[in-house]
């Protein structure tokens, strides 16, 4: 059994091997001081959002739902860890300010302090309901996985049963990520409004800690996740659960017709690509410090299905590639390191056509290069396409043409 | 003696407040008049004016406008005009009296707080001013302030109005002043119900006050008019409550955490307080004990903990007390109150409904465009947010060289109708032909225009918002009453909506452009055997959806900013419009707008405060209906449906 999974994805120990190399090699870069403690944390990011695009290209790539919607997931996680991390490190310092005042803290004047002291920024004193468990770290990693798993669940379900397919599920789930976003940019929503959560890069009872060794910490925190995903979501598309959503992608009637319940592989994989985001998230705003609505907006979002279009739909180290070249790329023009280009007449400030660049890039991968940097690997393993004499694969408009597509 | 002699020359200044000619209350009250301030002057006014001598608004026009002077030799007022040799004199009843140096004239400079106060005591003159447009202000600034002093001049005014208008606004005004401040409640209660259900604001500004209510508590009931009882936790807070309670002295002020604390840490002996231990004092309950231990050895002022409090709340009682003290007038207002309350709501609603529908033309317009790409061919444009944008910015450049805002608007529509119009007809024949068959990959190419279009256009725009602005006769706004109004802007855009949809329905259904749209649209194939050349028919469709948007963003651009982010503010609310509404149909976009418009509007009135929370419920609305109706409000059934 072991044998013929790991002969089916031979990408597996290569890509393992890679992320271990990687991860060793930063690790000493940062111990010898040759990297900044900021540029791990980049990395320690940038490995987090390629776990997300790894859940993106489950449900796109290979289910064929192209979800506008799960950085909404992404951002709920992180907001369900900092909860945590603000309460606990508020609760250290309500309780160290009170106990220089002469009297033991009673809890009430603990709970008054903590509430004044997160909620003082939005005119409010006291904690809103949805805190009642913040608390406790177990309670709200729970929550982490719960909130936004449960919340892909009553959505998947109300869309899929109602058979809302195609680009009318993208505009749903960009219309539930927008409700979202504008629902936490209330100050009443308990959320602490646009100014978000903050101060969550420190982890409370550990002061004595330097910035370098959490940052190392998250990111071997952040590459065991992805290999351990890669390795998990590897697993489920080897096997006949792969082989049933890719069909669902390619030919949703005709895998209804053979028995096959399609609402629920397809709730159970948005559920779970909304797990998986959501746990990214966690290891992501701890590393980025602070989160507020606006990561909820719709663009973030399209910016993860750019990712997984770029590295290539339906190969999980596509996605991987994808956000991590995209993403670096990114911070790199937009950090301005890049070398600005003088043109004569006017000068091209990356600043400013960064975005230029990447919509242009990004319309010419959709139009001349489908499978992206993946179909690089592709025509190196010489994978060769189908010959099906021009014809699509799947009568759905959602799926692969011919000459995309390799079996 | 010094005493007596105090005494006499207080008589004597006193008594000159009562005399009857203007010259004498003036004479008499020389030194106050001369450095006249707002704090001292209110008695010699209030005497001028009640003193019934005919030249008093004379004399006080003239002193507000720096018209009275005094001679210095002997201080006797005189009516001054500055002339070249000094000042022109003329004695109070205006008959010349000679010309006087400059030096010999004191004139009387009054500052902008007594000058308000002799506008307002000159009221009652000019309230029988023979300028109309005089009285007519007069009127106005009584109804603004109104004053128990101005209903009798008033009164005295209406009889000899000669203007019909005028007339019945004094009319009004008097009953309005009578329902506040007349001495008969029998004479108010007419006045109340003479008004009926009237909307005006005025009549609810002058029936709000009689409503006027304070909190009271005590422990019997009181013998004012009462509104209501009030219950603790009820109908006030707990807290209010008992902050009555000390307000009336009726119980000591409460313990507040923060007091008690000090307290506490003050009386701290041996590690602990009042026979509690300090280790101890972690509970709120160890700490009352503590507290109440130190306030039965007297070292700290009593003070109510919270058992305490609860037990003064019981004893005691709340009311709500009127300030107006009869029950017959109360009840009159509040009645006259209520059932305008009733019409105010009706109105409201219509206010509502022409909200709705101005919000509703608005987002038709923005979805329009998308009606065609969208649901006509099929294309998801995500850069349909970006052409509404470039249609704004081209009425922003446009104003840049036509200064005339009527003209330029005017240009600036077909302007911008070419512009999105060519860049949609480019986008589709570079991109978007090569993607008919992959609509999911439609959205991800358009997404790239987009954001590259957002930031080209942010690069030569700027980030700052730019301005558009509308032609004069597109400012201000209709209104029927207080209530119900809508501004000509939105009547505007209404009047666009209305004149794209019918431009719509007669490009579709009339001409040989629509009929081949039309069959493109149902079968490619069949349409191109039959001599239709589909790319062409494409390539044009597309342009049209996109010029549409050109002129949707210089609708649009007229009231919202206009910044490189104005579409995507739209785009959203456009698919949900069009998908909601039911893809493929002219109506069902036009329903979509009506419902999302209406529907967004009504949340908001349900919810002032808050938008953000009216958008937020609407997409939740949106997604919950689309499980009812999957393909919209108005489906297409058959063929036409596709799939």
């Amino acid at each position: 059994m072991t044998r013929s999974f790991l002969t089916r994805t031979p990408s597996l120990l290569i890509f393992i091997a890679c992320l271990a190399l990687f991860t060793i090699a930063v690790t000493l870069a940062a111990h010898y001081g040759l990297m900044s403690t900021s540029f791990v944390k980049t990395l320690g990011k940038t490995l987090c959002l390629c776990l997300a695009a790894l859940a993106m290209d489950l449900i796109w790539g290979y289910a064929g739902i192209l979800s506008l919607g799960h950085m909404a997931f992404f951002a709920l996680g992180g907001y369900m860890i900092g909860m945590w991390l603000m309460y606990a490190r508020t609760e250290e310092i309500v309780v160290a300010s009170l106990m220089n005042s002469g009297l033991p803290a009673t809890p009430e004047e603990i709970q008054q302090g903590i509430a004044s002291q997160i909620f003082g920024v939005v005119g409010a004193s006291d904690l809103p309901a949805i805190w009642s468990f913040a608390h406790s770290l177990p309670l709200q990693l729970i929550l982490v996985v719960a909130l936004p798993g449960l919340l892909a669940l009553i959505f998947g379900w109300l869309a899929f049963r109602s058979r809302v397919t195609g680009v009318y599920l993208s505009i749903l789930t960009q219309a539930m990520t927008l409700a979202l976003a504008l629902y936490l940019f209330q100050n009443d929503s308990g959320l602490r409004g646009n100014n978000g959560l903050s101060g969550l890069q420190n982890l409370p009872g550990l002061d004595a800690v330097s910035q370098d060794t959490i940052s190392l910490w998250f990111f071997w925190a952040s590459a065991a996740a992805l290999g351990l995903a890669y390795l998990a979501l590897s697993w489920i598309v080897s096997g006949k659960f792969g082989s049933v959503i890719r069909a669902i992608r390619d030919d949703e009637a005709r895998v209804r017709f053979l028995g096959y319940s399609v609402e629920g592989y397809k709730l159970f994989v948005f559920t779970l690509t909304a797990v998986i985001v959501a746990l990214a998230g966690a290891l992501y705003y701890p590393q980025a410090g602070i989160i507020n609505p606006a990561e909820l907006a719709p663009i973030a979002s399209i910016y993860l299905a750019v990712w997984v279009a770029i590295g290539g739909r339906g190969r999980l180290y596509g996605a991987v590639i994808g956000a991590a070249v995209v993403s670096l790329l990114s911070s790199w023009f937009t950090g301005g390191r890049a070398p600005s280009i003088p043109l004569g007449f006017m000068t091209i400030n990356w600043v400013d056509w960064w975005q230029v660049l990447l919509g242009a890039a990004f319309v010419c991968v959709t139009l001349f290069a489908p499978k992206g940097i993946g179909g690089l690997f592709d025509a190196f393993a010489g994978l060769r396409a189908p010959d099906r004499k021009g014809a699509p694969l799947g009568p759905d408009q959602g799926s692969l043409q011919e000459k995309e597509a390799v079996e | 003696m010094r005493f007596l002699l105090a005494c006499l020359l207080a008589l004597l200044f006193a008594a000159p407040l009562r005399a009857e000619t203007a010259a004498e209350i003036l004479s008499a009250n020389a030194a106050l008049v001369e450095k006249a301030s707002r704090q001292t002057i209110a008695p010699v006014i209030d005497a001028l004016g009640a003193s019934g001598d005919p030249t008093v608004s004379t004399i006080l026009a003239a002193w507000a406008e720096k018209g009275l002077g005094i001679r210095k030799s002997d201080g006797i007022f005189f009516l001054i005009t500055a002339n070249e040799g000094g000042y022109a004199l003329r004695d109070l009843t205006g008959a010349a009296a000679g010309q006087a140096a400059k030096s010999d004239i004191t004139e009387l400079k009054p500052n902008a707080g007594v000058r308000g106060m002799i506008a307002t005591a000159l009221v009652q003159f000019t309230l029988s001013d023979p300028d109309a447009t005089k009285r007519a202000a007069a009127l106005e600034s009584i109804a603004k302030d109104p004053k128990p002093e101005a209903l009798t001049p008033l009164r005295a005014a209406i009889v000899n109005e000669p203007d019909a208008t005028l007339k019945a606004q004094k009319q009004r005004l008097e009953r309005l002043l009578t329902l506040r401040f007349d001495q008969d409640s029998a004479a108010r209660i007419v006045a109340i119900n003479s008004f009926g259900a009237d909307l005006g604001l005025d009549l609810r500004g002058a029936l709000n006050p009689l409503l006027a209510t304070t909190k009271l508590a005590s422990a019997e009931p009181p013998t004012s008019n009462i509104a209501r009882e009030l219950k603790p936790g009820r109908d006030l807070t707990e807290t209010e409550a008992y902050d009555l309670l000390v307000a009336a002295n009726l119980a000591p002020a409460r313990l507040t955490i923060a007091a008690a604390r000090t307290a506490l840490i003050a009386n701290l002996v041996n590690g602990a307080v009042g026979g509690v231990p300090l280790a101890e004092l972690n509970t709120q309950a160890a700490r009352d004990r503590a507290y109440t231990a130190l306030e039965s050895a007297g070292t700290v002022p009593q003070a109510a903990t919270d058992d305490e409090a609860a037990a003064a709340l019981k004893a005691h009682h709340f009311y709500d007390i009127y300030t107006e003290p009869d029950p017959a007038v109360t009840a009159a207002a509040s009645a006259a109150l209520k059932s305008i309350g009733h019409k105010v709501a009706a109105m409201q609603a219509a206010d509502l409904a022409l909200d709705g529908l101005s919000l509703a033309s608005i987002y038709f317009l923005a979805a329009i465009g998308l009606a065609i790409t969208f649901g006509v061919m099929g294309v998801i444009n995500m850069a349909h947010g970006e052409f509404i944008t470039m249609g704004a910015y081209t009425g922003y450049v446009v104003q840049l060289y036509v200064p005339n805002y009527t003209a330029s608007i005017l240009i600036a529509l077909p302007l911008a109708f070419a512009v999105t119009f060519a860049a949609g007809v480019a986008m589709e024949r570079l991109i978007i032909r090569h993607l008919y068959k992959r609509p999911l990959e439609t959205l991800l190419a358009t997404f790239g225009i987009s954001i590259a279009l957002q930031q080209i256009l942010k690069n030569v725009f700027g980030t700052q918002a730019r301005p558009l602005t509308s032609p004069a006769w597109l400012d201000g706004a209709l209104s029927f009453n207080d209530v119900v109004s809508i501004s000509y802007i939105r009547i505007a855009i209404f009047v666009l909506a209305l004149l794209f949809l019918t431009f719509f329905l007669w490009l579709m259904k009339r001409t040989r452009l629509g009929l081949e749209v039309r069959a493109v649209t149902q079968n490619p194939t069949m349409a191109a055997s039959m001599g239709i050349n589909p790319d062409r028919i494409n390539m044009l469709t597309f342009g049209l959806g996109s010029g549409i948007a050109g002129i949707a963003g210089v609708a649009i651009g007229l009231f919202a900013k206009v910044t490189s982010e104005l579409g995507t503010d739209y785009i959203v609310q456009s698919f949900m419009t069009v998908v909601v509404g039911g893809v493929g149909n002219i109506w069902g976009a036009l329903a979509g707008a009506t419902m999302i418009g209406g529907l967004q509007k009504l949340i908001e009135f349900f919810n002032p405060s808050n938008t953000l929370a009216a958008q937020t419920y609407m997409i939740l609305f949106i997604i919950l209906f689309i499980q009812f109706r999957p393909r919209g409000i108005i489906a297409l059934k058959g063929r036409a449906a596709g799939d």
